[in-house]
């Protein structure tokens, strides 16, 4: 397994510019510049709020920023073109659906570990809804090592949630709810058949709490190794407030520090309360 | 703004509250950035306390409109760990330490006391008296007799600078301060989180993990205010005012409601960076106190 030493965020926020904003189905994509930072390993995760009106929505929320993981990171002469996907499920994500070209964002970051790759084994990469943000990076960061062959598996509700993955050219393959598109049912279907043919894969998920439960559960009974990005509601990011803790076989630990990214055999469940999903 | 705290010269007033920055983890994030630009005059640690705890389970965290509640239910290594992983690592960041401590009985607190007594990195202690007497279940921090008696207890068992951090939960923090400063505390610190609780969105079965939590935030500015205001115009010692500060006019009015030093808690969640701008924005001259940094 490769072991990446971790970009180190700059210390403190900065002030990025949107550059461009994309609607897909129920999902937003905003592209921010950001001259101040480096350039993140998929699976890591910046702290985001607007310099102005925040607070204000739903019980004079938000306060505290939101933690989103980047979706596309593409380096520029201009600093790093950074991608943020999210869909409107409270005050700070609404907040953040009003942000237009030209707005101003505050950031912190990149935080947290990232996906570790194992080159020896078949990635297996599955998203779960909006989940699809840190798998399309990952994609992207496969598609730079050459000869690495990657199969994606992407679970939304409906067709028009699935759109998102139009957004970014991802190849994969499409389970929904709804049946909608692609395989009806659960995208976990289409990773059981998969593993249950190639167990020499290493499985790298981001999604729903319960579609993470299924993949641990899976991997665990076919002894097939997975990497989750998990989520937890977060307060500082950087392993200040002790807010963020999950479970593990070894205590509680920091999601933001000692993660997003948890490996499947560090867990018991990955059913954690008061996850945001 | 040098300014002198228990016979420690500072640099600036501004130093951040107990258990709202590990600066160890962020040594680890942000590298040589942070310790080049440490945010605080002073570092103050999260609470130790004699045997190791794992906190409370999650969530542990509720947002409000103007702060937060937390649970976070104190974890941390215990007294020995601490002393042998920690101790060295945070005598190494570029300010003094003060390290929180508390203590479920007056023997779990003097154990903790004479294993710090010797130890020439730590600069003062913090005593976080947010604790219930077990016996009475009267919060120490709270209560004007118990904080005496507590108090009298660890003097003997420290030589070094000892802060008496008050409970917010009481209308008279000016008594419990005046006990405290009576029994040898060699200054005070206020206020701790309030305590409160939520429901889980659409249910009433409480949100947290603990069931409870402390309130933190600008909700609470205007209780600090008010309470330091009324202890500092009651004691003699030098008083650590904190709750809510986001900028640098929330820390000047401490200061003018007679705060030695200001803490930054809840801030350092939203800007890491926080310390570093209310230091500099008080170093401003007043005209740009309109928009404060
Ligand atoms: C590492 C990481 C990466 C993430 N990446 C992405 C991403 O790329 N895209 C994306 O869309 N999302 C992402 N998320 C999730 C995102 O951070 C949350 O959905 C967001 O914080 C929601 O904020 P909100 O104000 O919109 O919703 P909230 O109102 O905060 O609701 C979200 C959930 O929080 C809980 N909740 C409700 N009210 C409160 C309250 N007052 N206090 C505390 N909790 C409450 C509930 O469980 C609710 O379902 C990520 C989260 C983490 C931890
Ligand atoms: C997440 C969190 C953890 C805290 N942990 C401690 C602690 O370990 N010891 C302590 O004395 N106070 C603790 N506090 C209280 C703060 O030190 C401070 O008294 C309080 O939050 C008010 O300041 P603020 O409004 O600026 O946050 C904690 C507060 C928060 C928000
Ligand atoms: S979000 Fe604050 S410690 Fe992890």
């Amino acid at each position: 397994m490769s072991v990446v030493a971790r970009p180190q965020a700059p210390f403190g926020r900065r002030i990025v510019h949107v550059t461009d904003r994309r609607v897909a189905g129920p999902y937003v994509a905003l592209t921010a510049r950001d001259r101040g930072g480096p350039a993140p390993l998929a699976g890591q995760f910046y702290m985001l709020m607007t310099p102005t009106t925040w607070g204000g929505g739903a019980d004079g929320r938000p306060y505290l920023p939101r933690a989103l993981s980047f979706a596309r990171a593409v380096s520029t002469a201009d600093g790093i073109a950074l991608d943020f996907l999210f869909e409107g499920v409270g005050p700070g994500t609404d907040r953040l659906m009003e942000v237009g070209v030209g707005d101003e964002l505050l950031i912190a970051g990149p935080f947290g570990n990232g996906f570790a790759l194992d080159g020896e084994r078949w990635p297996v990469l599955v998203a779960g809804g909006i989940g699809l943000a840190p798998i399309v990076a990952l994609e992207d960061e496969l598609r730079e090592l050459d000869g690495v062959r990657a199969t994606t598996f992407v679970g939304m509700r409906s067709i028009d949630h699935a759109s998102a993955a139009g957004l970014y050219e991802l190849e994969h393959e499409l389970a929904t709810e709804d049946g909608s598109a692609g395989h009806q049912g659960y995208v976990t279907d289409l990773v059981k058949a998969h593993l249950e043919e190639h167990a020499e894969s290493t499985v790298y998920a981001c999604g729903p709490a319960a579609m993470l439960e299924a993949v641990r559960v899976l991997c665990a009974e076919l002894g097939v190794p997975s990497q989750l990005a998990m989520e937890s509601g977060m307060a500082c990011g950087f392993g200040a407030c002790y807010g963020c803790v999950v479970p593990t076989k070894d205590g509680f630990t920091r999601l933001c520090v000692d993660g997003p990214v948890l490996d499947g055999s560090q867990l018991d469940t990955a059913l954690i309360s008061g996850a945001p999903h | 703004m040098p300014v002198e705290f228990c016979g420690i010269e500072l640099e600036h007033p501004i130093v951040n509250a107990s258990g709202t920055y590990d600066a160890l983890a962020a040594r680890r994030v942000f590298g040589d950035a942070f310790e080049r630009n440490f945010p605080f005059s002073a570092y103050v640690s999260k609470t130790i306390t004699l045997d190791p705890r794992a906190g409370n389970p999650p969530p542990r965290l509720w947002e409000l409109g103007q702060g937060m509640i937390n649970s976070i239910g104190l974890p941390n290594k215990g007294l020995v760990r601490f002393v042998e992983e920690d101790l060295s690592e945070y005598a190494t960041l570029p300010a003094p330490l003060i390290v929180s401590v508390m203590g479920f009985s007056v023997d779990e607190l003097i154990a903790i006391l004479e294993a710090l007594d010797g130890r020439d990195e730590i600069a003062a202690l913090e005593l976080n008296f947010s604790c219930p007497n077990v016996k009475t279940g009267n919060i120490v921090g709270s209560d004007p007799v118990e904080c005496e008696a507590m108090m009298t207890q660890l003097r003997a068992h420290s030589d070094k600078p000892m802060i008496a951090k008050l409970a917010p939960s009481t209308s008279r923090p000016d008594l419990v301060a005046m006990a405290a400063e009576s029994a040898g505390a060699d200054a005070v610190s206020l206020i701790n989180t309030l305590p409160g609780m939520a429901f889980a969105p659409g249910t009433s079965r409480p949100w947290l993990g603990a069931g409870s939590g402390g309130i933190s935030g600008p909700a609470v500015r205007a209780v600090a205010l008010g309470q330091v205001v009324r202890v500092s115009t009651s004691v003699r010692i030098p008083v650590i005012g904190m709750g809510g500060v986001e900028n640098s006019r929330d820390a000047q009015q401490l200061l003018d409601a007679g705060a030695r030093l200001v803490a930054v808690g809840t801030e350092n969640f939203r800007d890491p960076a926080a310390g570093n701008r209310i230091s500099a924005g008080l170093a401003q001259p007043a005209e740009s106190a309109a928009n404060p940094d």
